[in-house]
C-alpha cells in the first residue's frame, strides 16, 4: 500500500494536467503567433480581406477565411436551430413515452457519426443532388457543407433543448391549460420562453461547434479562400486552411507555418468566448423554480 | 359575464385548432427530415461500399488502383492510436476526477478545474491538433508517431473522461463511504475498495464514448502530421502511421469513382466498429442504472 | 339538499390510472355562486376529483375518466366537446403557486390574449388584479417577473389570471398549502368575496379552512376495497357539527387521516 500522501500528489498533479493542456494551449498558439505578427501587421491581419500565404505574392487578410466560416455556421445553423427546436418540441411536449425514447437516442446517432462521414456525403451525395437543381452551383461550395453540418449539429441543440424543456415544471404547462391554452400555446408561449437560457445555450454551444468543424468544410467546401457570402462558390474556412497547410511539406518556421497558429489563434478565441458565453447565459438567465 | 365575446371566441377557436395541428405537423416534420437525414445517409454508404467490402479490402494496404486498395494500415494504425488514447485518458481522467471529487470536492481548485474542463471540452478538436504537433511531435521528439498521435487524442478526449467519471463517482451513496470511514479506512482504502468499483460501469462507460471519439477523428491527426498514404502498420510507438478516417478522407479526395467506393467501404467498417461499441456503452449503462434502482 | 342550484353535476364519476380505481362512483352536485370544499385523507383521490371538473385529467396519459360530469346540463365528456373550451370557462388554482415566468402583467393578460379578448387589456388586467386583492401592492411594477412576488402574492396573481377570462367556476387545488397564515388568511377572504360572483371548489386538507370558507362540503374517503368514494355531502355547518356517518365524524374530530 503506497502512503496516501503520494497518491493523493500523484491524483492531484492529474487534475492539474487538465488546467496544463489549456496553458499549453495558449502558450503554443500565442508563441507561434507573435512570432506571425512580428512579421505581418495585426491590423492587415484582421482587416484584409485576402488571404495568399501560400501563392508569392503573399496576402494575409484573415477576413476572407472569417467570411467563409461565417457562411458555413450561419447556413448550418439555419438549418440546426429550427429543425433542432422543433424536434426537441416534438420529443418533449407532444410524443409518447414509447416514441421519444426510440426517437431520441436515434437522433443521437447522427451526432455520434465521424464528420469525415459528413464530409463524404455533403461531395459526393448532397452536392451533385444540388448541383441538378441548378448550375450555377459549383463542385465545392459552402452550402453543400452547411446544410450536412446543420444536421450534424441538429441533435446537440434538440437534446439540449430537450432537456432544458423537460425541466420546465409540469405545474406551469398546466397553469397555461387552465387557462383554455392549446399544446401549441403552451408549447411557444410558456414551455419555451422558461426554457430559453437552455435553449439559446445550447444555440451558442451548436454555433461554437458549427464554427469548429474541420472535416465537412475541408472536403465539400473548398480551398478558395474568398470573402463573400455567395453559398455557391468554392470558399475556405479557418479550420479548412489549417488541414491544408498541414497536409502540405510546409517547412516549420516558414511564414506560410505560422499562419496556421495566428489562425488557430483566432479560432480558439471566438469559441472560447462562445462556450463562455454560453455557460454564462445558463448561468445568469435560469429561471429559479424550486 | 365573459369578457370576451362568444363570436370572437369561435372565431379564435377555429383558427387556434387548425394551428395547432399545423404546428403539431411541423413539429413531427422535423423530426421526419432528421430521420430521413440519417437513414439516407445509411443507405447511400451501404449502396455504394458494400461491394468493395471483402476480405482483400481489410487485408490490403493503400494502392494506387482504386480495385487493389484496403485498409490494413490503417486499421492498425487506429487500433494502435486508440488504445493509446484510450488507456492515457482513462488514466488520467479517471485520476483527475477522483481527485475533484473525493480529495478536493467543493474546493476552490476544484470549481476552477471544473470550468477549465468544460472549456476545454469545446476547444475544436483541430486545435488540439496543432498542441500534439508541438509538444509531442516537436518538443518532446516523439516524431509523428503513433505514441503522439495517441497522446494527441487522449488530451482531446479527456474532458469526456473526467465528466463522465465525476457523475459515476457523485452516484456512489455517500453511505457507502461512511460505512467504511466507520470501520477505519483510510481515505485511498474507501477510494480504491469502495468508490472505484462502485463507480466503474459509469467509468468504462464514459471511456467507451471517449474512445468512438477518438476513432472518428480526422483533422488532429491531419494538423499532427499523420500520413495520407501509408503502405505499411506500424511496428512500434515511434512508427509513422495513418488511421482509418484519414485513409477514407484521402479516397473521398480523389475523383476517380474507385477509391469513393473503398472510401464508402471504409467508413462502413469505421460505422461497425463504433456501433458495436456503442452498444456495449448503452448495455453498461443499463447495467449501471439496474444496480442503483433495482 | 333539492334547493340547491348545481351548476356542475358529477354523475357516478370513478377515474382510473391504468387499472388503477383512484376516484369511485362520485356523484356531486356544486351549487352556483357559493363555495364547496371537498376534503378527505392524502389519498382520497380528492385533487384527481377536482381535475375532472376542467378536464385536466386528459393531460395525464394514463388516466381514464368513467361517468358524467354535467356543466349546466351539458356533459362535459361527450363527443365533440373541445377540452381547452372547458378550461376557459373553468378556471383553476393550483397547489403551489405557478406564475409564469412572465412579467405580471403578461401573467394575467396571458389568458385572455390566447382566447381572442379584444377590449382594453390595460383595464382588464387592473379590473383582474384588483378583484385578486393584489393591484395595490403590485401597481408600480406590472412589469417585473411575476416569481419575485412573495409566495401569497405570487398565489394572489394566480387567481388574478385564472380571473381575467372571467370563467364560471374556479377550481383551486389545496391553494394555501404552500403559503403561511397570514397570506392564508388574506387568500380566504379573497374567497369569500370571489363567491358572490362565482362558483368556487376547493380542495383543502385542513377542515378548519373548510369549515371556515365553505357552504357545502364533500367528504372522501379511501378504504382497502374502495379508493375516492363520497361518503358524505351536505352544508358545511352541519358536516362539521352533526355529520351523518360515524366515519365522517371519525375524521373531522382527527381520529384519523
Amino acid at each position: 500500500m503506497l502512503p496516501e500522501r503520494v497518491i493523493a500528489i500523484f491524483l492531484f498533479l492529474c487534475s492539474f494536467l487538465s488546467i496544463l493542456i489549456t496553458i499549453g494551449i495558449v502558450a503554443v498558439l500565442l508563441f507561434e503567433a507573435i512570432s506571425f505578427f512580428g512579421e505581418v501587421s495585426f491590423l492587415e491581419f484582421i482587416t484584409g480581406t485576402r488571404w495568399t500565404p501560400l501563392f508569392s505574392s503573399k496576402q494575409f487578410g484573415v477576413l476572407a477565411l472569417v467570411a467563409g466560416t461565417t457562411l458555413t455556421a450561419v447556413l448550418a445553423m439555419a438549418v440546426a436551430l429550427p429543425l433542432g427546436l422543433l424536434s426537441a418540441i416534438y420529443l418533449s411536449e407532444y410524443a409518447p413515452r414509447k416514441v421519444r425514447s426510440t426517437v431520441k437516442p436515434t437522433l443521437e446517432i447522427l451526432a455520434g457519426i465521424p464528420t469525415v462521414v459528413y464530409g463524404y456525403f455533403a461531395l459526393l451525395f448532397v452536392t451533385p443532388l444540388l448541383r441538378g437543381i441548378s448550375e450555377d452551383i459549383a463542385v465545392f461550395n459552402a452550402l453543400s457543407a452547411a446544410v450536412v453540418m446543420g444536421v450534424m449539429i441538429l441533435p446537440m441543440v434538440s437534446s439540449l433543448s430537450e432537456d432544458a424543456m423537460r425541466a420546465v415544471p409540469r405545474t406551469l404547462r398546466e397553469g397555461a391549460y387552465a387557462l383554455g391554452s392549446t399544446k401549441m400555446e403552451v408549447s411557444i408561449f410558456v414551455v419555451v420562453p422558461a426554457a430559453l437560457s437552455g435553449i439559446a445555450s445550447a444555440f451558442i454551444l451548436a454555433v461554437s461547434r458549427a464554427i469548429g468543424e474541420t472535416m465537412i468544410v475541408t472536403i465539400a467546401a473548398g480551398q478558395n479562400p474568398r470573402f463573400t457570402l455567395n453559398p455557391f462558390v468554392p470558399i475556405e474556412t479557418m479550420t479548412a486552411y489549417i488541414v491544408q497547410v498541414s497536409q502540405g511539406d510546409t517547412p516549420a518556421g516558414s511564414i506560410e507555418f505560422k499562419t496556421i497558429f495566428a489562425v488557430a489563434l483566432l479560432l480558439f478565441v471566438i469559441t472560447l468566448a462562445m462556450n463562455l458565453l454560453s455557460q454564462y447565459v445558463v448561468g445568469r438567465f435560469r429561471e429559479e423554480y424550486d | 359575464m365573459a369578457v370576451i365575446s362568444q363570436t370572437d371566441f369561435q372565431k379564435g377557436k377555429a383558427r387556434r385548432k387548425w394551428m395547432g395541428r399545423a404546428f403539431h405537423g411541423l413539429c413531427l416534420l422535423s423530426v421526419g427530415i432528421a430521420l430521413t437525414m440519417l437513414a439516407v445517409l445509411l443507405v447511400y454508404l451501404l449502396i455504394q461500399g458494400t461491394t468493395r467490402i471483402n476480405w482483400s479490402f481489410l487485408t490490403s494496404f493503400a494502392s494506387r488502383h482504386p480495385d487493389q486498395a484496403g485498409i490494413k494500415a490503417a486499421m492498425f494504425g487506429s487500433i494502435y492510436v486508440v488504445i493509446i488514447a484510450g488507456v492515457v485518458a482513462f488514466t488520467l481522467g479517471v485520476a483527475t476526477a477522483l481527485y475533484l471529487e473525493e480529495y478536493a470536492a467543493r474546493s476552490k481548485f476544484a470549481r476552477l478545474a471544473k470550468i477549465n474542463i468544460a472549456n476545454l471540452a469545446g476547444v475544436p478538436s483541430i486545435v488540439y491538433g496543432i498542441l500534439g504537433l508541438e509538444i509531442f511531435v516537436r518538443s518532446l521528439y516523439l516524431g509523428k508517431s503513433v505514441l503522439a498521435g495517441g497522446f494527441t487524442l487522449a488530451l482531446l478526449v479527456l474532458p469526456i473522461v473526467i465528466v463522465a467519471a465525476s457523475e459515476a463517482i457523485q452516484a456512489v451513496p455517500p453511505s457507502l463511504r461512511e460505512g467504511a470511514y466507520a470501520l477505519g479506512a483510510t481515505r485511498w482504502q474507501v477510494v480504491w475498495r469502495m468508490v472505484i468499483p462502485q463507480a466503474m460501469p459509469g467509468i468504462m462507460t464514459g471511456v467507451i464514448l471517449a474512445v468512438s471519439r477518438a476513432l472518428g477523428e480526422t483533422a488532429p491527426l491531419i494538423a499532427m502530421g499523420a500520413l495520407t498514404f501509408v503502405p505499411f502498420t506500424p511496428d512500434s510507438p515511434f512508427s509513422r502511421f495513418t488511421v482509418l478516417p484519414i485513409q477514407i478522407f484521402n479516397w473521398t479526395s480523389r475523383p476517380q469513382e474507385g477509391f469513393q467506393e473503398a472510401a464508402a467501404a471504409g467508413i462502413i467498417v469505421l460505422l461497425v466498429v463504433l456501433l458495436v461499441m456503442n452498444a456495449g456503452a448503452v448495455i453498461l449503462r443499463a447495467r449501471f442504472q439496474n444496480k442503483w434502482e433495482g | 339538499m333539492q334547493d340547491l342550484d348545481p351548476i356542475l353535476q358529477a354523475r357516478d364519476l370513478s377515474v382510473y390510472y391504468d387499472t388503477k380505481k383512484v376516484v369511485t362512483d362520485v356523484n356531486l352536485d356544486v351549487a352556483r355562486n357559493r363555495i364547496t370544499s371537498i376534503i378527505g385523507p392524502s389519498g382520497s383521490g380528492k385533487s384527481t376529483l377536482l381535475r375532472c371538473f376542467n378536464r385536466m385529467n386528459d393531460l395525464i396519459p394514463s388516466a381514464r375518466v368513467e361517468g358524467q360530469v354535467l356543466f349546466d346540463g351539458l356533459d362535459l365528456y361527450g363527443h365533440n366537446v373541445d377540452p381547452t373550451e372547458i378550461r376557459y370557462l373553468i378556471g383553476m388554482v393550483f397547489q403551489r403557486p405557478n406564475p409564469f415566468p412572465k412579467s405580471i402583467y403578461d401573467n394575467v393578460a396571458f389568458g385572455p390574449r390566447i382566447n381572442g379578448f379584444k377590449g382594453d387589456i390595460d383595464e382588464l388586467v387592473e379590473r383582474s388584479l384588483r378583484r385578486a386583492a393584489l393591484w395595490d401592492e403590485v401597481k408600480d411594477r406590472l412589469k417585473t417577473s411575476g416569481l419575485s412576488l412573495s409566495g401569497g402574492q405570487q398565489q394572489r396573481l394566480c387567481i388574478a389570471r385564472a380571473l381575467a377570462v372571467e370563467p364560471s367556476v374556479i377550481l383551486m387545488d389545496e391553494p394555501c398549502s404552500a403559503l403561511d397564515p397570514i397570506a392564508t388568511l388574506a387568500i380566504e377572504e379573497l374567497m369569500h368575496e370571489l363567491s358572490e360572483d362565482y362558483s368556487i371548489i376547493i380542495v383543502t386538507h385542513n377542515m378548519q379552512q373548510a369549515a371556515r370558507v365553505s357552504h357545502y362540503t364533500a367528504f372522501l374517503m379511501v378504504e382497502e376495497a374502495r379508493v375516492g368514494f363520497m361518503v358524505e355531502f351536505g352544508e358545511s355547518r352541519k358536516i362539521f357539527t352533526n355529520p351523518e356517518d360515524e366515519r365522517t365524524e371519525a375524521y373531522i374530530t382527527g381520529r384519523f387521516g
